[in-house]
């Protein structure tokens, strides 16, 4: 008796409580009351985003955000993993996305919801949505090696390898295979088109790693952060590096002496992806959908020369023409550009891992 | 026989019985009081580790499996970081000792109130966070950094001096940050020797050097080992410095678990390397007490 009791008591409970969130969403309007967690980087990438997308979305759809830095796929697997997921929205690289989702930490991305139309067709998947295109180019100092464009300056990874027409040190990426490999295999002769190919066999990747072994006594510096990227060209402390290009940008507005080629660069893209049992999924998806309107994306350049993903966004920006042309996805740009391979990394990504981890212990 | 009387008395059984009972009670007594401590121990140390050691057994599928630890075996990465590690944590104690064991005997040779002062040079680094520090010696020593900049304008050397972002930069910030921990121990231990100790050295006719080796020495050994095994097992999960000063190319356990972490999501990998680390070390240092008789200069056992 008690215990039936007990029941119609806990089911009298939810109606109410059901009744309450009817209640509330009636007298807001709003979708939910309870902000949802949107997770991003530290420092001009996050600040970027507030700017350009966040803040202006959150006040159009009456979702409320509470914003974190941070977001990393390892710390999402272990919110999934622990069952704690506390997260509905985090930033990652494709990379990231495409291996967190293969360990089944991320939610399918709802596309009734969030529309894709405009995006080019190889940058969302099914668990994430681009957000931002990124190079990963190589830079150098230009007090050094001349401006880019100019007579004698470095155009492609065979120059960066050539230590005898460009004497001086070099950076590289450490502890993440991710972008590191593939110009090895430019530098050594492999036409940009068959990279991943070539990668793809134990004798393709070995000769990559043979070819940064080749180059390692003059690589001062393994690089583990974009902040550190850049700090390097400020200082002086390499001449040339490997990065993204948004930092090198930023560099040079700092005053740094660096100049950067888009040809031959990895094209690769940012995304925002959604933890497995997110607390506010549907809520969260519905945020998704407005950050990717063109309106926002169309913005992001004004604050991080990152490209948008949403291909109306140029149609829509107010940005000058030297601005959008300096972005990665210009469609000036994108032909010199390798995209990079989320199949070959989600294939192969574990072994290159090992290789290439090998090699830096050596 | 008439020796043997007085020990009659201590054997005899109703005596024998009562002292036995005595100790068990007390016994359990000391151990009913140290039962906290114990649960404390075991909730916050044992659990963890053995977590970790399970961890370390399962595979990627979730199974049971050998397979992070055959992958050590497999690529030579993993040989390679324990012996960077372990060659960074020896190499920074050695540097420790040799700087910090003067310093602490000059502090030891001042007056209290001097001593005092001085002590501050050393704790005040202690107290600033080891990041700064740490960032600190990158400004300091880089390729255009304040040392090689001065170095160059007084002549001392033509082209910058490569003094970062290798193992001579790490081993510089390592024993910098690690020193308070070896002066500390050692600076009290040398206070406990008394003074006229060396006197009476010097009566017997020992000159300084012989009277410093044979009373000295020996007597602060005591606090020397202790800061030298504090430092060294502190070196071998250091993980910021390297990763700054090491410019990548000093690749230690801490590094290589981060990456793989953040990398991988390898739990299972991460806690392997955990693992052999500790089992590494455990190994070394019983080792290390066996030839050196660490008991003995620790806690004065013989």
């Amino acid at each position: 008796m008690s215990h039936l009791s007990q029941k119609t008591q806990r089911v009298r409970t939810t109606i109410l409580a059901a009744g309450l969130a009817a209640a509330t969403t009636l007298a807001t309007g709003i979708v939910s009351a309870k902000p949802i967690t949107v997770v991003s980087w530290g420092g001009s990438y996050g600040a970027a985003q507030d700017a350009a997308l966040f803040n202006d979305a959150s006040k159009n759809s009456g979702i409320a955000i509470n914003r974190e830095s941070g977001a990393s796929m390892s710390k999402t697997c272990l919110q999934v993993q622990s069952g704690s997921v506390t997260w509905d929205l985090v930033v990652t690289g494709s990379g990231g996305a495409a291996s967190a989702a293969a360990q089944g930490c991320l939610e399918k991305i709802d596309y009734n919801v969030v529309d894709v139309s405009n995006f080019y067709p190889n940058l969302y998947t099914d668990y994430c949505v681009g957000s931002d295109v990124f190079a990963t180019v190589m830079s150098w100092n230009t007090d050094k090696y001349g401006e880019p464009g100019s007579p004698g300056a470095p155009k492609s990874w065979a120059d960066f390898w050539d230590v005898k027409k460009y004497p001086g040190t070099r950076a590289y990426r450490a502890n993440n295979v991710d972008g590191a490999l593939e110009p090895a295999l430019m530098a050594d002769g492999v036409p940009p088109e068959k990279v991943y190919e070539v990668l793809s066999t134990k004798e393709g990747m070995m000769r990559a790693i043979n070819k940064i072994r080749e180059l390692k006594p003059h690589i001062a510096v393994f690089w583990g952060s974009g902040a550190q990227q850049a700090q390097l060209m400020k200082d002086a402390e390499v001449d040339m590096s490997t990065g993204w290009n948004g930092r090198f940008d930023n560099a040079k507005k700092d005053g740094a002496k660096v100049g950067y080629t888009f040809n031959q660069a990895l094209l690769d893209y940012d995304c925002f992806a959604m933890p497995k049992g997110a607390p506010n999924k549907d809520v969260a998806m519905k945020f998704l959908a407005e950050i990717s309107k063109a309106q926002y994306q169309a913005n992001l350049p004004f604050h991080i020369t990152y490209g948008p993903t949403n291909k109306k966004a140029y149609e829509v920006t107010t940005a000058p023409k030297e601005l959008l042309e300096a972005l990665p996805s210009h469609p000036k740009n994108v032909p010199m550009m390798l995209p990079v391979s989320l199949d070959f990394y989600a294939k192969h990504r574990t072994e290159a891992l090992e290789l290439y981890m090998e090699l830096l212990s050596e | 026989m008439s020796s043997g009387t007085a020990q009659d008395v201590d054997r005899n059984p109703m005596n024998e019985r009562l002292l036995r009972a005595q100790d068990v009670s007390e016994q359990r007594m000391l151990l009913s009081l140290a039962t906290p401590a114990l649960l404390m121990i075991v909730a916050i140390v044992l659990i963890p580790v053995g977590w970790l050691f399970y961890l370390s057994f399962i595979g990627n599928d979730g199974q049971l499996s050998l397979e992070h630890y055959q992958k050590m075996v497999e690529y030579k990465s993993y040989a390679r970081v324990f012996v960077t590690t372990f060659q960074v944590s020896i190499l920074t104690t050695l540097l420790c000792i040799l700087i910090g064991y003067p310093l602490a005997y000059f502090l030891a040779m001042l007056p209290q109130r001097m001593a005092g002062f001085f002590m501050l040079a050393v704790l005040l680094p202690f107290w600033t966070s080891l990041l700064v520090r740490t960032y600190a010696w990158l400004v300091l020593l880089q390729k255009n950094g304040i040392l090689n900049d001065f170095a160059i304008s007084a002549g001392i050397w033509e082209t910058p001096v490569k003094l970062v972002h290798n193992m001579t930069g790490t081993l510089i910030g390592m024993a910098h940050i690690m020193l308070p921990f070896l002066v500390l121990p050692l600076y009290g231990a040398m206070r406990k020797i008394e003074r006229d100790m060396m006197h009476a050295a010097a009566n017997l006719g020992a000159t300084p050097i012989q009277a410093f080796w044979k009373i000295y020495f020996p007597l602060s050994l005591s606090g020397m080992v202790a800061g030298s095994l504090i430092v060294f097992v502190l070196c071998l999960g250091f993980y910021v410095t390297p990763a700054v000063l090491g410019g990548g190319r000093v690749v230690m356990v801490a590094t290589q678990i981060t990456a793989i972490l953040e990398n991988q999501f390898n739990w299972g990998a991460a806690s392997a390397l955990g693992v052999v680390l500790l089992v590494a070390t455990i190994v070394i240092l019983y080792l290390a007490g066996r030839f050196l008789k660490l008991d003995v200069a620790l806690f004065g056992k013989s």
